[in-house]
C-alpha cells in the first residue's frame, strides 16, 4: 500500500516536471522568448533587459534552474495587462470558475444519471435509440455553438435570460448548461454501461431470486454499485471542466480562469497564458493522483 | 470446381454482407459532399469569400424578407457572401482536419510501435511524455502553443497533431505488446530480421487498423477544436474563411437576430463531426480485434 502510493507519487513528481520542462522549451525553441515575454510595443533596449533579467544568453539548465524555482516559489510573473501578480491573478477568478464548473456538473449529472439508468434498463428499445443519439449529439456540438444558439434563443427571442456577464443565479443557467451539455452525454454512456455491468451480476440475480420487486432491485442494488465510476469521473471532470470553459466563458463573457486566458491571448499578456496552462495542467495531474490514491484506499484489490 | 465456387459465392455474399452492415451510408456520403465541395470550392462559390460589399452588410437568407437572390445564404457584418464563405471554409475544415489528423496519427503510431516493441527505458520515456501531454487540457495546450507560434493554417495543422498523437501512442503500444508476443514475430527474430524491419514489415500491419479507427474518430474532435481556436482568434487568421472564425464574426450581428450567421456555420461543423463519429464508430465494430472475434 504505502508502495504503491510512493510509487504513484514519483509518477504524478514526474508528470509535473515533464510539464515544466515541456511549457518551458516550447517557448523558448519556437523563437525568441524575450519577444514574448516583453510588454507589446517595446524598443529594442528593453527586449536586451528582459534578456538580461531572465538569464535568456545562459545555457538552457541554468535558465531552467531559475524558471523552476520561481515557479515553486508561486512566482509565475507579473500580467502585462492589469499589473498584478499573475497567481494573484488566477487566484481571484479561480471561485468563479469552480461555480461555474459546479453548476455543469450538477447539470450534467442530473441529465446524464437518469437517462444513463433508463437507457441501460430499457437496453435496445427505442428509449435506448434516443439516449444513443442524445450522446452522439452531445459530442459533435462544439459547447460554444450551442451557447450561441441558446443566446439567441432565450436572450434575443424571449428575453427570457441574460446575454453576458455573471452575479445573478439567471446568469450562471446558460453558462453551466453548455459547458454540462458534452459532459451530460459522457455521464451517460458511463452510466449506461456501468449500470449494465452491475445488472449482470450475481449478487443482483441473487435480489432478483429473492423475490424483489424490480425497481428495488435497481435502485437499492444495481444504482449505488453504478454510481461509483460515474462518481469517479465525474470529480476528475470537474477539473477538466474549469479547463475547457475557456470558449464558453469567452462567449458568456464569465469572469472566470477560461476568460483570463481569453484576455491573455487579447492582449497578448503572455505571463498570464503561460500560468494558466501550467496551473490547469498541474491540477489535472493532482486530481488524477488523489483518485488514484482514494481508489487504492477504499479497494484494497488495486494494486498496479 | 463445386468448392471454388462456393468459395466466390461466400466472398460475393461477404462483399454484399460487407456492405450493407449498417454502413454509416448518410455520413460517408456527407463527408464526401464536403470533400468535393472543398476540392471545387472555386467553381462552386458565387463569390470571392474575402471580399463584401460594405453596402449589403446584414442581408438575410433569400427566402426571408429583405434577402434577396444575390445572396442566397445572406452576408455577413462586412457585406460577404455568405455561402461562398460556407463553402470555402469546408475547405479549410478539411486540409486541416484532415492533415492533423494524418500528421497526428503518424507521429503517435511511429512512437506507439518503437515504444511498446523497444520496451525498457525507451517505453518509460515515451510514456511517462505521452502521460504528461494527456493530463494537459487538450484545448488549454493548443491555445498556449497558438500564442507562441502565431496564428497560420500550417502552424494550427502542427499544433493539433503536436497536441492529439498521444492518443494514437497509448491505444498502438498496448497493441504492439500482444502482436510481439505471436508467433510470427518471434519466427522474424529467429530468422535474423533486424528490429526495424520487424516493426515495418511485422507490426505495423497488424496495427495499422486501430490508427485508422482512431484517426476517424478523431477527426471530428480535431475539427471542434480547429473551430474553437478559430473562435478564440488563435487559429485561422482573417479574413480567410473558417467555420470556427465566422462563428466569431457572428457574434457581432447576435444581439440584433442575426441568426444565419450563427446557425449556418455551426450546423456546417455539426454535421462534419457527427459524420465523422458515425463513420468512426461503425469502423470501429468492423476492425476492433476484439468485437471482431465475434
Amino acid at each position: 500500500m504505502k508502495g504503491y502510493i510512493l510509487r504513484r507519487l514519483g509518477y504524478s513528481l514526474v508528470s509535473l516536471f515533464l510539464l515544466s520542462v515541456t511549457i518551458f522549451l516550447f517557448v523558448r525553441v519556437t523563437g525568441d522568448p524575450a519577444v514574448l515575454l516583453v510588454e507589446p510595443g517595446a524598443s529594442k533596449d528593453d527586449l536586451e533587459m528582459i534578456r538580461q533579467q531572465f538569464g535568456l544568453d545562459q545555457p538552457l539548465p541554468v535558465q531552467y534552474g531559475s524558471f523552476i524555482t520561481s515557479l515553486l516559489r508561486g512566482d509565475f510573473g507579473q500580467s502585462f495587462y492589469y499589473r498584478t501578480p499573475v497567481l494573484e491573478l488566477y487566484l481571484s477568478r479561480l471561485p468563479h470558475s469552480l461555480l461555474l464548473a459546479g453548476a455543469a456538473m450538477v447539470f450534467s449529472l442530473v441529465v446524464g444519471i437518469p437517462t444513463g439508468i433508463i437507457a441501460a434498463v430499457r437496453v435496445n428499445r427505442w428509449w435506448d435509440s434516443v439516449g444513443k443519439i442524445f450522446a452522439l449529439l452531445g459530442l459533435s456540438m462544439p459547447s460554444f455553438w450551442v451557447g450561441l444558439l441558446m443566446i439567441l434563443f432565450f436572450s434575443v427571442y424571449l428575453g427570457w435570460l441574460p446575454s453576458s456577464g455573471s452575479g445573478t443565479l439567471l446568469h450562471l443557467v446558460m453558462p453551466a448548461i453548455a459547458l454540462g451539455w458534452v459532459f451530460a452525454a459522457a455521464h451517460m454512456r458511463l452510466t449506461r454501461s456501468s449500470m449494465l455491468e452491475v445488472l449482470g451480476s450475481e449478487y443482483v440475480k441473487l435480489a432478483r431470486l429473492k423475490g424483489l420487486p424490480e425497481a428495488l432491485v435497481i435502485s437499492k442494488h444495481a444504482f449505488k454499485n453504478a454510481l461509483i465510476p460515474v462518481l469517479t469521473l465525474a470529480g476528475i471532470n470537474l477539473v477538466i471542466m474549469v479547463n475547457v470553459a475557456v470558449v464558453v466563458e469567452t462567449v458568456f463573457a464569465w469572469p472566470g480562469v477560461g476568460r483570463l486566458l481569453y484576455e491573455g491571448i487579447a492582449f497578448r499578456d503572455f505571463p498570464v497564458v503561460q500560468a494558466t496552462v501550467l496551473l490547469g495542467g498541474a491540477m489535472i495531474v493532482i486530481v488524477n493522483l488523489l483518485v488514484d490514491i482514494l481508489y487504492a484506499v477504499i479497494d484494497p484489490r488495486i494494486r498496479y | 470446381m463445386n468448392d471454388s465456387r462456393s468459395a466466390t459465392l461466400t466472398l460475393a455474399w461477404r462483399l454484399a454482407a460487407f456492405r450493407t452492415e449498417g454502413f454509416p451510408v448518410i455520413p460517408t456520403a456527407i463527408i464526401v459532399t464536403v470533400a468535393l465541395v472543398a476540392i471545387f470550392a472555386d467553381a462552386l462559390a458565387p463569390y470571392n469569400p474575402e471580399l463584401g460589399t460594405l453596402g449589403d452588410r446584414f442581408r438575410p437568407p433569400a427566402w426571408q424578407a429583405g434577402g434577396s437572390e444575390k445572396y442566397l445564404l445572406g452576408t455577413d457584418h462586412l457585406g460577404r457572401d455568405v455561402l461562398s464563405r460556407l463553402i470555402f471554409g469546408a475547405r479549410v475544415s478539411m486540409i486541416v482536419g484532415f492533415t492533423a489528423v494524418i500528421v497526428a496519427g503518424f507521429i503517435g503510431t511511429v512512437l506507439g510501435i518503437i515504444s511498446g516493441y523497444l520496451g525498457r527505458w525507451v517505453d518509460q520515456v515515451i510514456m511517462r511524455l505521452t502521460d504528461t501531454w494527456l493530463a494537459l487540457p487538450a484545448l488549454t495546450f493548443a491555445i498556449f502553443l497558438a500564442a507562441i507560434v502565431g496564428p497560420s493554417v500550417n502552424n494550427i495543422i502542427i499544433i493539433l497533431a503536436a497536441v492529439y498523437w498521444t492518443r494514437y501512442a497509448r491505444v498502438i503500444r498496448g497493441e504492439v505488446l500482444s502482436v510481439k508476443e505471436r508467433d510470427f514475430v518471434r519466427l522474424a527474430v529467429v530468422a535474423g530480421c533486424s528490429k526495424w524491419t520487424i516493426m515495418r514489415r511485422h507490426i505495423l500491419p497488424n496495427v495499422v487498423n486501430s490508427a485508422i479507427v482512431l484517426g476517424t474518430l478523431q477527426l471530428g474532435v480535431v475539427i471542434i477544436t480547429e473551430a474553437a481556436l478559430s473562435f478564440l482568434g488563435v487559429g485561422v487568421p482573417p479574413p480567410q474563411p473558417a467555420w470556427g472564425l465566422m462563428l466569431a464574426d457572428g457574434k457581432k450581428g447576435l444581439m440584433a437576430g442575426y441568426w444565419w450567421l450563427t446557425v449556418l456555420p455551426g450546423s456546417c461543423i455539426m454535421l462534419m463531426v457527427l459524420s465523422a463519429n458515425l463513420l468512426g464508430d461503425w469502423l470501429r465494430v468492423k476492425f476492433d480485434p476484439q468485437l471482431r472475434q465475434l
